[in-house]
C-alpha cells in the first residue's frame, strides 16, 4: 500500500486566470461552460487556477470580454537544463507514481522541416497561370496504378483499355482527415467530419473505435480501420467503407498500444466497441495475427476477399527509423495505399515519454519512402498518403512535391471545430465537445456548423493549392507530384538536404 | 441442393469466389473435398449456410465470418475465427495458433489442442457472446487481453501433473471468463486474472458447452465433467487505470 501523501500538491498551477470584477456582470457563463471545474462562482468568479487547461471557452462565451489567461507568474530559479517542464514533471511522477499521459501532437521545438523548404515560380521564360481564369485541377486517385497499360480494339475498331484497373477512390482534393476513432472524440466530430467529407469530395476515416450506425449512410466517403482491438470490425463494417485500413501504428506513440480510458466508453461507445460500459478499451501493441510482413500480406487479403478486391487497402505505420524498408514491404505485401505518419501527428492519449521522443519527422519519412519505392520500381503499386502534422495549405504543397499522393489532417480539423490544443484529450473533459463523451459536452459541437467550418477550412486550402500551382506554372497537382526541383531547401545541412532530396536555395535547375 | 466442390489443385481465390457466387445465387450447402491450405475459406460471409470441408484448410479460416456454419473433418490451421461476429465452426483435430482473435460472437468447437495467442481480445456485447471450446491443451497467451466471451480448455489427454496451458494465461484480461478442466500454476498467470471455484450458474454453462462439445467428437459428458473445473475472472474492468499520471 503507497503511503499517503499530504492533500496539498506541490505542483504549481499551469496557468492564471485573471477575472476583471468591474467588467464581469456575473452572468455565470464562464461557470457553466468550464468543463474542468476551474471557474467556481463564491459571491463572484472565483477561478480555481490549478484546475485551468487554457482552453479558452470561458474567455470566448463571456460577454464582456472580462476573463484574460495568462501563464502562470511563477519564476523557478534559471536553468536551461532542469526546465520547468521536467521540474513540474518530476513533482507529478514524485506524487502520482504514473506515466506521464498527454494528448495532441509532440509539442516540443524540434526542426520543423516544411519551413526549410521553399516553393518555386515561374518568371517570364515559362508563365505562370492564373488559377481564377483558367482551370486547376486538384483531383488525385488513391489506389495501386499499373505496371503498364494494355490497349485493345473493340468491334467497331475503337481502341479500349485492356488492362484492368485496381479499384481507386477519387479525391477532389488531395487532403484527407485523420483516423480519430468514435472514443476517442465524440459522435458529432464524426458527423461533422462524414458530412464534410462527402461535401468536399475527401475522406474521412473511423479511426479504430468502429463506425456508429448512423453514420452508415455516408460511408461512401469513409475509411474503416481495421487495428489491434478490431473493435466494431464485422463484415458489414468492411464493406461499407469506401476503403478499408490496416493501422499498425501511429505518429504520436509508434510500437505502442492505445488505452481508451474507462471514463470515456459510456453506452454508445460500450455498444460500437463490444466492451462493458466503463472498461478501458485496450488496443495491444501489435496485431497478434501480425507478426512479419508475410502475416500483413495475410490479413490485408483477407480484407481484400471480404471486400471482393472493390475497395482499395490502406496500411498505416508510424516514421520510424527504418520506415523505407518497412514502406517497401508493405507495398509488396498487397496494400494499395501506404499511410505515414511522422512522430508530430496527434493523437487522443499518449504516454508523453513516447510522444516527444519516438519516431522521425514526416518530411524526411515520405522523402526516404517515396525515394526508395523509385528505386525498387514498385512506386505505382501504392499511393503513399503522409499525415503527422500537415498544418497548412503550404505543407500539403510541399508533401505533394516531396512525393506524397495525398496528406492528412487531424489536429488542423479539429482546430477548425474550436480545438484550442489544450493537450487534455485524454481527460474526457474537452470543453469544446470534440474528444469527450458527456453528453452535456458533446453537444456543444453542432454537426452542421461543424462540417461548414471544415467545408470552409477545405475549400480555403483549395483556393491556396490553386494559387500554388499556378505560380508553378502547372495546371494539375499531378504535375507536382514527386517534383522536387520545384521545391529549395533553406538553412538545412547537406545530408537533411541530400534524404529530401532537394537543392539549396540559390542553386537553379 | 448440395453443391460438391472438387478442389485439387484449386487457388483460393477461385474457390471462395465459387463460393461466394453460389451463396449469392441461394446455396447453402457446400461439401469441399480435397481441400489442402486454401485461406480464408468462409470470409466475411454473412449468411446462413453449412460447409464441410475435408481436408486441412489454409490461415484465416472464417475471418469475419457472419453466419454459417463450417465443420472441418481434418486439423485446422492457423488464424481461424478471426474477428468472426457469428456462426460455427466445429473441428475434428487439432489447430493452430491466433485462434478466434478479436472474435465478436459465435461458436468454435475443436477437438484437440489448441496452439499459442488463442481467444485474445474476445468481446461480448449483451446477447452476443463468443465461446470456444477446446478439448486438449493450449500454448501460451491463452485469453491475452481478453475483454468478453467464453474460453473453455478441456486437457484431455494431459497428465494429472501437467498445466493444460502455458504461460501469460489471461494477461490484460478485463472481460469474459475462462474455464480450465486441469491444474495451471501460479506464475502462469497474467497480473491481471483471478483464480475462482464455479458456482452453480457457472457449472450449468460449462455443462452446456461440454454436452455439446461431447455430441460433436463423443465423448462421455460425465466422464469430463467429474474432473474439476477452475474458472479465470479479470480482477479489474480497468487494469490499466492506475498506470498513468494525468
Amino acid at each position: 500500500m503507497a503511503t499517503e501523501l499530504s492533500p496539498v500538491s506541490q505542483i504549481p498551477p499551469e496557468f492564471h486566470v485573471k477575472v476583471d470584477h468591474d467588467q464581469c456582470r456575473k452572468c455565470k457563463r464562464c461557470v457553466l461552460n468550464c468543463s474542468f471545474g476551474c471557474m467556481q462562482f463564491k459571491d463572484k468568479v472565483t477561478p480555481d487556477h490549478s484546475k485551468c487547461v487554457a482552453c479558452h471557452r470561458c474567455t470566448t462565451f463571456c460577454p464582456e470580454n472580462a476573463i484574460s489567461i495568462t501563464d502562470h507568474p511563477m519564476v523557478y530559479k534559471e536553468n536551461a537544463n532542469w526546465t520547468e517542464r521536467i521540474r513540474q514533471n518530476t513533482l507529478k511522477q514524485a506524487e502520482t507514481g504514473g506515466i506521464l499521459l498527454t494528448g495532441m501532437g509532440n509539442p516540443k521545438p524540434y526542426p520543423i522541416l516544411w519551413d526549410h523548404l521553399l516553393i518555386d515560380a515561374c518568371q517570364v521564360t515559362n508563365p505562370s497561370i492564373d488559377p481564377l481564369r483558367e482551370p486547376m485541377e486538384l483531383r488525385t486517385f488513391l489506389g495501386s496504378k499499373p505496371d503498364k497499360l494494355e490497349f485493345e480494339r473493340d468491334e467497331h475498331n475503337n481502341v479500349r483499355l485492356k488492362t484492368q484497373l485496381a479499384p481507386h477512390i477519387q479525391l477532389d482534393i488531395p487532403v484527407i482527415f485523420a483516423a480519430m476513432s468514435y472514443g476517442a472524440v465524440s459522435h458529432n466530430v464524426h458527423k461533422s467530419l462524414a458530412i464534410a467529407a462527402n461535401k468536399m469530395g475527401t475522406l474521412m476515416n473511423t479511426g479504430e473505435g468502429g463506425l456508429h450506425e448512423d453514420l452508415y449512410p455516408y460511408s461512401g466517403r469513409i475509411m474503416v480501420q481495421v487495428a489491434s482491438g478490431r473493435f466494431g470490425v464485422h463484415s458489414d463494417y468492411l464493406k461499407a467503407g469506401a476503403a478499408v485500413e490496416i493501422k499498425i501504428g501511429q505518429g504520436a506513440k509508434p510500437g505502442i498500444g492505445g488505452h481508451l480510458p474507462g471514463e470515456k466508453v459510456g453506452l454508445e461507445i460500450s455498444k460500437t466497441r463490444m466492451i462493458p460500459v466503463g472498461t478501458d478499451a485496450l488496443s495491444p501493441a501489435p496485431h497478434h495475427d501480425i507478426y512479419s510482413i508475410e502475416d500483413l500480406s495475410q490479413l490485408i487479403f483477407a480484407i481484400k476477399e471480404a471486400t471482393d478486391y472493390m475497395k482499395p487497402v490502406s496500411v498505416k505505420i508510424a516514421a520510424v527509423h527504418n520506415v523505407a524498408a518497412i514502406a517497401s514491404g508493405i507495398v509488396r505485401a498487397g496494400a494499395d495505399i501506404v499511410t505515414i505518419d511522422g512522430f508530430r501527428g496527434g493523437t487522443g492519449a499518449t504516454p508523453a515519454i513516447i510522444r516527444d521522443n519516438v519516431g522521425i519527422p514526416i518530411e524526411l519519412a515520405l522523402a526516404a519512402v517515396d525515394q526508395r519505392l523509385r528505386d525498387e520500381g514498385i512506386r505505382n503499386q501504392a499511393s503513399l498518403v503522409c499525415a503527422g502534422s500537415i498544418r497548412e495549405a503550404a505543407d500539403v504543397a510541399k508533401a505533394i512535391a516531396l512525393g506524397a499522393d495525398a496528406c492528412v489532417i487531424g489536429t488542423a480539423a479539429l482546430i477548425a471545430l474550436g480545438c484550442r490544443v489544450c493537450q487534455k484529450c485524454y481527460t474526457g473533459n474537452c470543453a469544446w465537445g470534440i474528444a469527450t463523451q458527456r453528453p452535456e459536452l458533446t453537444r456543444r459541437l453542432d454537426p452542421d456548423v461543424g462540417s461548414q467550418r471544415l467545408c470552409n477550412l477545405l475549400t480555403a486550402w483549395k483556393h491556396e493549392l490553386q494559387e500554388v500551382l499556378g505560380s508553378l506554372g502547372v495546371n494539375s497537382i499531378e504535375s507536382l507530384r514527386g517534383s522536387r526541383e520545384r521545391l529549395r531547401g533553406i538553412g538545412l545541412d547537406k545530408e537533411t538536404l541530400e534524404i529530401l532530396g532537394v537543392k539549396p536555395a540559390g542553386v537553379g535547375m | 441442393m448440395v453443391m460438391t466442390i472438387d478442389a485439387k489443385g484449386m487457388y483460393y481465390r477461385e474457390l471462395n469466389k465459387m463460393i461466394r457466387t453460389a451463396i449469392e445465387e441461394g446455396e447453402t450447402e457446400f461439401v469441399l473435398d480435397n481441400i489442402n491450405g486454401q485461406r480464408y475459406i468462409g470470409d466475411a460471409i454473412k449468411a446462413k449456410a453449412k460447409i464441410t470441408i475435408h481436408g486441412t484448410p489454409g490461415n484465416d479460416m472464417a475471418v469475419f465470418m457472419n453466419g454459417p456454419t463450417i465443420e472441418v473433418f481434418a486439423n485446422g490451421q492457423d488464424g481461424i475465427a478471426n474477428t468472426m461476429n457469428s456462426g460455427e465452426i466445429i473441428i475434428h483435430g487439432m489447430v493452430g495458433d491466433v485462434i478466434g482473435y478479436g472474435m465478436r460472437g459465435g461458436k468454435l468447437m475443436i477437438k484437440g489442442d489448441v496452439g499459442y495467442r488463442v481467444g485474445i481480445h474476445m468481446k461480448e456485447y449483451k446477447t452476443q457472446v463468443p465461446v470456444i471450446v477446446a478439448g486438449g491443451c493450449a500454448g501460451d497467451f491463452y485469453g491475452e487481453y481478453m475483454a468478453g466471451g467464453v474460453m473453455i480448455l478441456l486437457g484431455l489427454g494431459a497428465g494429472e501433473d501437467k498445466p493444460i496451458a502455458g504461460d501469460y494465461l489471461g494477461t490484460g484480461m478485463h472481460g469474459g471468463v475462462i474455464f480450465l478442466r486441469g491444474k495451471v500454476e501460479e506464475y502462469q498467470l497474467g497480473a491481471e486474472v483471478a483464480v475462482m471455484e464455479l458456482d452453480e450458474k457457472d457449472l450449468k454453462l460449462v455443462t452446456t458447452y461440454v454436452t455439446e462439445w461431447c455430441e460433436h467428437f463423443g465423448h462421455d459428458v460425465d466422464e469430463i465433467m467429474s474432473r474439476p473445473f477452475i474458472k479465470l475472472k479479470a480482477v479489474s474492468s480497468r487494469p490499466y487505470g492506475n498506470l498513468y499520471a494525468y
